[in-house]
């Protein structure tokens, strides 16, 4: 293969580098004396523009053979080319929020680090080689410690920075460890090549080191997700974090590790699932991921009741909702439906959280800009001051608890309907079903608080308030317009991502 | 020409919703437009249609690849309940003329609960019934947290959480019926026929979840606090078509989706209730009994209306687990009936009564004299009570038949019980009445009035007031003269109910 071939099939990566690279050497050498607001439009804009090039290559280009490169270390095919279009289309919603941010004078360096994150999330979706997986992990994973640690005025931020890296440093410690049992056991990098030497191994239960295995890979990615018990760094980093980190962190990285994990679990340990069923427990991976499925959905659930920072509450709130995803990842497809597939409910379920997500942390930075706090008495009568930007709340709050026709109750209900229908006729995990609609019907009271505060609490500041700019309205409006219209048509995304599947052939 | 009450109620929240703050009376305006557009529409489609047809409206696929359609059709039971909240949003909308504060968001909220509202009465995919019966529990919340009186953000949370915890019981039960379907359709007659295990639990769980909503003893307590919390309109509607949502989807899902489940025996009795259907009919005559008798005690005057709609309901969930045709019928009257009923109990309690004298306690009431004050309040609701005790010429007194002789069929002692909740049913009418309006103690100074001012400053009924009366009077009237015309639609689609197998016909549009 030469290595023209190569730069095809990896173009979009490409020119997401030569962006990056294109934004940090314009702001350096050429806007050290432009005023910050102009560099910041300037560098945004540059991002936009790359990003856009990468999605327009994807969609407008056909699809070079759907191919990979040395035995699945690089792969293209449509299902990945859709989720990497959400991740690019996510990046420009974070560029564009961050345009207002005001923390930092560095502006090329955060544009370029954003940049660097997504091409880390576009590298790690378009794998199926354990060694790559990591490469692109540990690339994502530092880009967002830095970000995170962006605003060197705040010592919060600070704080969650180093808890978030010392959490996150520990975790890639953990997967390194179980991918090196993996490989131990196969021999290969690959995940199939694994998954054949595995589920060899589970002939008469399971071996000890394929369990070590299994657990270790699921601590590493439970941290990234944020599953309960590996989630103390989230409320922190989502607390401290500039907000735009903080929203990045919430969306994007969520979405590209969502997507692996599943795909780890889907392809590299198949035949080890074991059973989460109540009557048929068999250890496996499977009863694995239930168990910190269940925990995280209490535990965030119950936990976000008792906040009083908006973004505290978002953080418990992120935690439930991966506790939910976490019901897709287990929904191993089942003799009785064969032609579904757990990936089409994970990627319409994380794709439409990140929008919603993102849109919350852009109402909220908007929030803070003026009234100089998260908290939830800040939110107070926001519905006289700024009527367009509660109405987007409005959404994106009752998205996340699962109103209908909102994103977020297709994505709960085909998730559920995929966990249940993964064990056939016995509806092995109804047990998880059942809690996670019951932890559901607890979000909608925290969600709720916080439309209390906006729709029915009388407004305490009494200066003037500032006006909004057109541009960050518009952005949450997008946003807001998005989670309304892909609740309502659910096939936009999910009719791609079906047919991309069956040529997967996952 | 039915589906339009759905879409124009959307359009007037875009309509509210676009036009400029401070001024209320466009919002108003705009708001009874769509709510007499949309009650035009109902009875168009009302009279269109063929008695015992089930009409498809519209047909389209929506999620192809999970067999979801946007389904919507009507039988007689749909036409009916469809014809009462274009009643309902009508006369809440006359109700509320006087909200001056936020205008434009409680129209935009009100407009959305009826649009929902509509959309469950008329959706057959069962998918799309449950995304209208859920937006309809958001604008709840709002109306009453933002608008209400009486510890208002308790019952606004209150009522939300329970829909919700109805609902999310109603979701699962949905979601293991179509996975045991294959995940092939949400069409309600495909998806019934599930081995009978299954349907035994499943069975009291999505009829709970569905009868929460409608007041079923002993999960009614939303109800009360909710109706007492809510602004006038709120209360109009929450009584008058929110619970008819819950008995609603008792009847058209969980009795069609599981019927084995609620007639088969469960193998044992406890106490001589030996299925679902002897429990929940125990349930909703205590509900009847009890709902009275608590009326009976109650110093808010919205508090017994409150808990006499927990009693009404009950007779609507007894009418339901009679499965003969006769109760069932009635049951779906009943509907009718107690939504216009209510609707207008509540508007003279909250709008005549409270807006003017601040207060709602009995005590505080009745030394204001307020027949004299306020005779048309009075009038209207003497009207209303007789209507609420089911005397003859009222709606009420048809349904209420019904159900009784239907009971009698099939649970005389029950019907016997639900009896005496009619006879405490007077009781309590008649104290509310006497307490509030007819007092005889002489007109107090007015020091011993509180807060209230003085009563003679009341301010007159005015005329979008008696205009909602008579529209609600007139249409509880008609029905208690001439049943025929609801009964000759209801009682085919009951029958259909009863056999299993709705007669399908008519040409989508």
């Amino acid at each position: 293969m030469s290595y023209l071939s190569i730069l095809n099939l990896a173009a979009p990566e490409t020119i997401m580098v030569m962006t990056a690279l294109a934004v940090l050497a314009a702001d350096l050498l050429f806007m050290r004396e432009l005023e910050r607001g102009t560099r910041q439009l300037i560098g945004a804009m540059i991002g936009c523009a790359g990003c856009l090039a990468a999605v327009a290559w994807m969609l407008v280009l056909p699809l070079p053979e759907p191919g990979s490169l040395m035995q699945g270390l690089f792969l293209v095919d449509p299902l990945i080319r859709i989720v990497k279009v959400a991740l690019l289309a996510l990046t420009i919603f974070t560029v564009l929020i961050s345009m207002e941010a005001d923390f930092t004078q560095h502006i090329g360096e955060y544009f370029a680090l954003i940049l660097f994150a997504a091409i880390g999330m576009m590298f790690l979706v378009s794998t199926e080689d354990i060694l790559m997986i990591f490469i692109s992990l540990e690339l994502t994973s530092l880009s967002l410690y830095i970000l995170t640690a962006f605003n060197k005025r705040n010592i919060k931020s600070a704080e969650a920075a180093l808890k978030y890296f010392l959490f996150g440093g520990m975790a890639a410690a953990f997967t390194l460890f179980g991918l090196s049992l993996l490989y131990g056991i196969s021999g290969s990098t690959n995940l199939a090549e694994i998954a054949k030497a595995v589920s060899g191994k589970s002939v008469n239960g399971l071996d000890p080191l394929l369990i070590a295995a299994i657990v270790l890979t699921v601590i590493g990615f439970g941290f990234k997700v944020a599953a309960v018990p590996f989630h103390l760094w989230a409320p922190d980093a989502y607390e401290g974090a500039p907000i735009p980190s903080a929203a990045f962190i919430a969306s994007g990285s969520k979405v590209a590790s969502f997507f692996v994990f599943a795909k780890v679990m889907m392809i590299g340990f198949k035949g080890a699932e074991g059973s989460g069923s109540l009557q048929a427990w068999m250890p496996g991976w499977v009863p694995t991921l239930a168990v910190v499925a269940a925990a995280s959905m209490v535990l965030g659930n119950l936990a976000a009741i008792a906040q009083s920072s908006v973004r505290r509450l978002l953080a418990y709130s992120a935690i439930a909702h991966a506790g939910y995803v976490l019901l897709a990842v287990m929904a191993v497809p089942s003799p009785l439906a064969p032609h579904t597939s757990p990936l089409g409910p994970l990627v319409y379920y994380v794709i439409t959280y990140g929008l919603t997500t993102l849109g919350a942390f852009a109402v909220v930075s908007n929030v803070q800009q003026r009234t100089g706090g998260d908290r939830l008495s800040d939110f107070a009568g926001l519905a006289r001051r700024a009527p367009l930007l509660s109405f987007c709340m409005l959404i994106f709050m009752l998205s996340l608890a699962g109103i209908p026709p909102l994103a977020g109750f297709f994505g709960k209900f085909y998730v559920f309907t995929a966990a249940l229908s993964s064990g056939g006729k016995s509806l092995g995990l109804l047990w998880l079903v059942i809690l996670a609609v019951a932890m559901s019907a607890v979000s909608l009271y925290y969600y709720l608080l916080v439309l209390k505060q906006i729709y029915i609490m009388p407004s305490t500041d009494q200066d003037t308030p500032r006006p909004l700019s057109i541009g960050s309205q518009a952005i949450v409006f997008a946003l807001a317009a998005l989670v309304l219209i892909l609740g309502c048509a659910p096939g936009l995304i999910l009719e791609p991502v079906m047919s991309a599947i069956k040529v997967a052939g996952l | 020409m039915l589906a339009w009450t759905i879409y124009i109620s959307f359009i007037g929240v875009l309509a509210v919703m676009l036009l400029p703050r401070g001024n209320p009376r466009p919002a108003r305006i705009v708001a009874l437009l769509t709510a007499i557009a949309g009650f035009g529409c109902a009875v168009g489609g009302f009279v269109q249609a063929q008695p015992g047809e089930k009409q498809t409206i519209v047909q389209v696929p929506w999620i192809p690849s999970l067999g979801i359609e946007y389904h919507l059709s009507a039988d007689g039971i749909s036409l009916v309940l469809v014809l009462l909240t274009g009643l309902a949003a009508i006369a809440g909308i006359l109700f509320s003329w006087n909200i001056e504060n936020r205008a434009k968001e409680f129209f935009a909220f009100y407009l959305a609960l009826i649009g929902g509202v509509y959309g469950v009465f008329l959706s057959a995919d069962l998918f799309l019934l449950f995304v209208f019966y859920e937006l309809a529990i958001i604008p709840k919340y709002f109306l009453i947290a933002i608008w209400g009186s009486t510890r208002k953000e308790y019952g606004a949370m209150k009522l939300a959480l329970y829909s919700f915890v109805g609902s999310a019981m109603v979701l699962i039960v949905l979601i293991t019926a179509y996975v045991n379907a294959g995940m092939k359709t949400f069409d309600l007659n495909i998806l019934a026929g599930a081995s009978l295990p299954h349907q035994i639990w499943a069975f009291p769980v999505i009829f709970i979840g569905f009868a929460i909503l409608a007041g079923l003893w002993p999960f009614h307590t939303w109800a009360p606090t909710g109706h007492v919390a809510a602004p006038t309109a709120a209360s109009m509607l929450l009584a008058g078509v929110v619970m008819k949502l819950g008995a609603y989807g008792c009847l058209r899902v969980a009795m069609t989706l599981y019927r084995q489940g609620l007639v088969e025996s469960w193998g044992f009795s406890v106490l001589g209730v030996g299925s679902w259907r002897e429990l929940f009919s125990l349930l909703a005559v205590i509900g009847i009994v009890y709902g009275a008798m608590v009326a009976l005690v109650q110093q808010d005057f919205k508090f017994v209306i409150g808990y006499s709609s927990v009693s009404h309901m009950g007779f609507v969930l007894l009418g339901l687990m009679t499965l003969n045709s006769l109760g069932l019928s009635g049951a779906v009257l009943q509907m009718f009936s107690h939504g216009i009923i209510a609707g207008l109990l509540f508007a003279i309690v909250g709008r005549m009564v409270y807006d003017r004298a601040h207060t709602r306690d009995l005590a505080q009431l009745q030394p204001m004299n307020l027949s004299r004050v306020l005779p048309f309040a009075a009038v209207t609701f003497i009207i209303a009570s007789a209507a609420s005790m089911g005397l003859p010429g009222f709606s009420g007194f048809v349904s209420e038949l019904q159900v009784l002789i239907g009971a009698w069929k099939a649970f005389p002692t029950l019907s016997v019980v639900a009896g005496v909740g009619i006879l405490v049913g007077v009781a309590y009418t008649l104290r509310a009445l006497q307490k509030a309006f007819f007092s005889d103690q002489e007109p107090a100074p007015a020091g011993v009035v509180g807060n209230s001012g003085h009563v003679g400053e009341l301010e007159p009924i005015s005329v979008p007031e008696r205009l909602g009366s008579i529209l609600l009077i007139g249409a509880s009237v008609v029905i208690g003269v001439y049943p025929d015309i609801l009964l000759k639609f209801i009682v085919p689609a009951c029958s259909a109910v009863l056999t299993g197998c709705s007669p399908t016909a008519g040409i989508p549009q």
